[in-house]
């Protein structure tokens, strides 16, 4: 053990505290906006102490938005369910698709097969705006605007190169020999990519689909582009609140403690493979 | 039971020839041991075999059948990882059980024949845990009983002792040649360990850099080496090496080890007046009073008691240090001056510049390479 003294403690527990407020008073700070009121909130000087009310939670979920102009339908549960589905269902895609691949590309060392990976990892590189633009119109073309198909198809621009690369460094990370003894065995190459190296290359796959859902749920550009309302997750619902009569502080602070829940919850309980999965992604990347 | 044979193995990394043009035969039941430092290319060989690396040229047959495009799982072979190369996410009894699963055996054929492999190599009692909690002991048995337990016809053993501690070491030693043989399987076996080479190989391949130098019985590796370098690696103090040019006279052809004149045994004609290098077995020497014909003076410089040996270091008059060994208990000089005699008969002879083995038994090795 480091020997530390007394001062050191002190001195880094300040640090440490003065660290977690910078980081956390956002949060904390729109988690209180989230049980007040808009009149409350815009008090000036702004006040710690308040009543709260459950007002914006009750808005959100019933969707009845009360203004001063009037009641505003907003569709924020739809959203909330079309973000859990557009998240849920291209990670799971991706994984389909760049589990094998990402294999392919760590065992087999064909020839382009460097450039391809790099040309999948390059459109992590590719500014969203360059290519909304040309996407929009191919896609009204195909019919593809505004469908649960094209947005998953648009996200698999951000899972599937994070996940072939993290996944990839996984599976390099397995000693050869392991697969040889397996297939030495009598056993086929398929045998042995389901049972020896899809195990062990496990919590990386995990870490990676982890990593994507969140980056596919905070994305914002491609459905605010191609989907329209009813199809829209929550980054893009949220703009709802902006209304004619003022911006509906309480119900946006409401909206965004809702929206981050899954992810949150998700990443606390995973925290230890994310941070493994990312360290690796980055050293073999 | 198979035989195995190589034609014409080549094998390439970039630039770098690994296998160069390489010929072997091993009969059906013998046990070969391919010997050579790192780097010689012995895994690679040896992973040409089991099929999970192709060779760029020549063929491979696996009782008589051509496995050179054949897979890996068609092959049926066992082998033996140097680095266990065990499943970390099996217990050990499912890491033995693959082969098994792998011939779609019952759950009752898999059970029998996982605990008897299992209770042969004394890891019974292990076979619920995880890799992560054997001990390299029971870690290399149970990779040794992965590559057993489908009673495979050919066994690829590469160095699967290495990684474990010597009195493990020196215990499978023993265990493995009654093991192997119990087995009746040909087995291809890598170590870079002469004696187990000596103790398990019916023959011996000494390979470096991509060809095999020597193919003999290991009495014949250590006999008759077929150059410096053989008779370098083999033997424990290592050969004495003495540069030397030897001369005839009327008692036939001798060389002068500090001015005193030693007789050979053996044909060295061409040898006469060329510059030599003498190979003398430390066991090959002994201590002798002063006056015996053929006693050369040296001074004792060291002595190092090995348990059943003692090994001594002496120098002679012209400077030049020379091992003897002597079995523990036999009389010899700790130190001071001394004399010892050398053993005519067991004397190598090599030449200086190529490092090859002068002589007629020379024929004998070569003979043997042939039939590779």
């Amino acid at each position: 053990m480091e020997h530390t003294s007394l001062l050191e403690r002190i001195l880094r527990g300040i640090a440490l505290t003065l660290v977690v407020i910078f980081f956390m008073f956002p949060i904390v700070w729109i988690f209180m906006m989230s049980f007040q009121t808009n009149e409350t909130i815009l008090r000036i000087p702004p006040q710690l102490i308040f009543e709260p009310t459950l007002a914006n939670y009750t808005a959100l979920i019933t969707g009845k938005l009360m203004t001063a102009a009037g009641t505003l339908d907003i569709a924020f549960m739809r959203n909330l369910g079309n973000s859990v589905f557009l998240s849920v269902t291209s990670v799971a895609v991706s994984l389909l698709l760049g589990v094998p691949a990402a294999y392919a590309f760590a065992r087999h060392k064909f020839r382009g097969s460097e450039d391809i990976a790099f040309t999948l990892l390059s459109f992590k590189f590719a500014p969203a705006l360059l290519v909304l633009l040309p996407l929009t119109l191919y896609f009204q073309k195909l019919g593809l605007a505004n469908t649960y198909i094209g947005l998953i198809w648009v996200y698999q621009l951000i899972c599937l190169p994070l996940i072939l690369w993290i996944v990839r460094g996984y599976f390099e990370d397995i000693p050869a020999d392991i697969e040889y003894a397996y297939r030495i065995g009598g056993h086929s190459w398929f045998a042995t990519f389901r049972k020896i190296a899809l195990p062990l290359a496990g919590p990386g796959i995990a870490a990676a689909g982890l990593l994507a859902f969140i980056f596919a749920w905070n994305n914002f550009v491609f459905a605010l582009v191609l989907a329209s309302a009813d199809k829209q997750p929550v980054t893009v619902g949220a703009l709802a609140f902006i209304t004619s009569s003022g911006i509906q502080y309480g119900q946006i602070s409401a909206a965004i403690v809702l929206s981050i829940t899954p992810t949150l919850a998700l990443a606390l309980y995973a925290q230890r493979y994310l941070v493994e999965g990312l360290s690796l992604g980055a050293v073999k990347g | 039971m198979a035989s195995l044979e190589l034609k014409n193995i080549v094998k390439r990394y970039k630039s770098q020839t690994v296998l160069d043009n390489l010929s072997l035969t091993v009969a059906d039941g013998e046990t070969l041991v391919l010997f050579g430092p790192s780097g010689a290319g012995k895994t690679v060989l040896l992973r040409l075999v089991a099929g999970v690396i192709d060779p760029d040229e020549g063929k491979i047959f696996i009782g008589g059948d051509d496995m050179t495009d054949v897979d890996a799982e068609f092959r049926g072979v066992g082998m033996a990882f140097q680095n266990f190369a065990l499943f970390p996410h099996m217990s050990a009894f499912d890491n033995i059980a693959t082969p098994l699963e792998a011939k779609r055996s019952s759950q009752g054929a898999i059970k029998a024949g996982v605990e008897s492999v299992a209770k042969l190599l004394k890891i019974a009692h292990v076979l619920s845990h995880k890799p992560r909690a054997l001990s390299n002991g029971q870690k290399q048995r149970t990779a040794l009983a992965r590559a057993l337990v489908g009673s495979p016809p050919l066994l690829l053993l590469d160095d699967p002792l290495r990684n474990v501690d010597a009195k493990l070491r020196f215990e499978m030693r023993l265990e493995l040649p009654r093991l192997l043989a119990d087995r009746g399987a040909t087995v291809v076996y890598v170590t870079q360990d002469y004696k187990e080479a000596m103790a398990l190989g019916d023959r011996i391949a000494v390979m470096s850099q991509g060809v095999i130098r020597q193919l003999g019985t290991p009495e014949q590796i250590y006999r008759e080496p077929a150059n410096i370098e053989i008779a370098r690696l083999f033997g424990d103090p290592t050969i004495n090496l003495l540069d030397v040019k030897p001369a005839r006279d009327t008692r036939g052809i001798y060389v002068g080890l500090s001015n005193v004149q030693v007789h050979l045994a053996g044909a060295y004609e061409t040898a006469v007046g060329r510059d030599c290098v003498i190979g003398l077995r430390p066991e090959a020497l002994s201590f002798v009073e002063e006056g015996i014909p053929g006693a050369i003076p040296v001074t004792v410089e060291a002595e190092t008691p090995l348990n059943e040996k003692i090994v001594t270091l002496v120098r002679t008059v012209r400077g030049r240090e020379i091992l003897v060994s002597r079995p523990a208990g036999t009389p010899g000089r700790s130190e001071g001056k001394a004399h010892i005699a050398v053993d005519g008969k067991s004397a190598l002879l090599f030449d200086h510049a190529t490092g090859d083995r002068i002589g007629s038994k020379n024929v004998v090795a070569l003979r043997n390479g042939e039939a590779a």
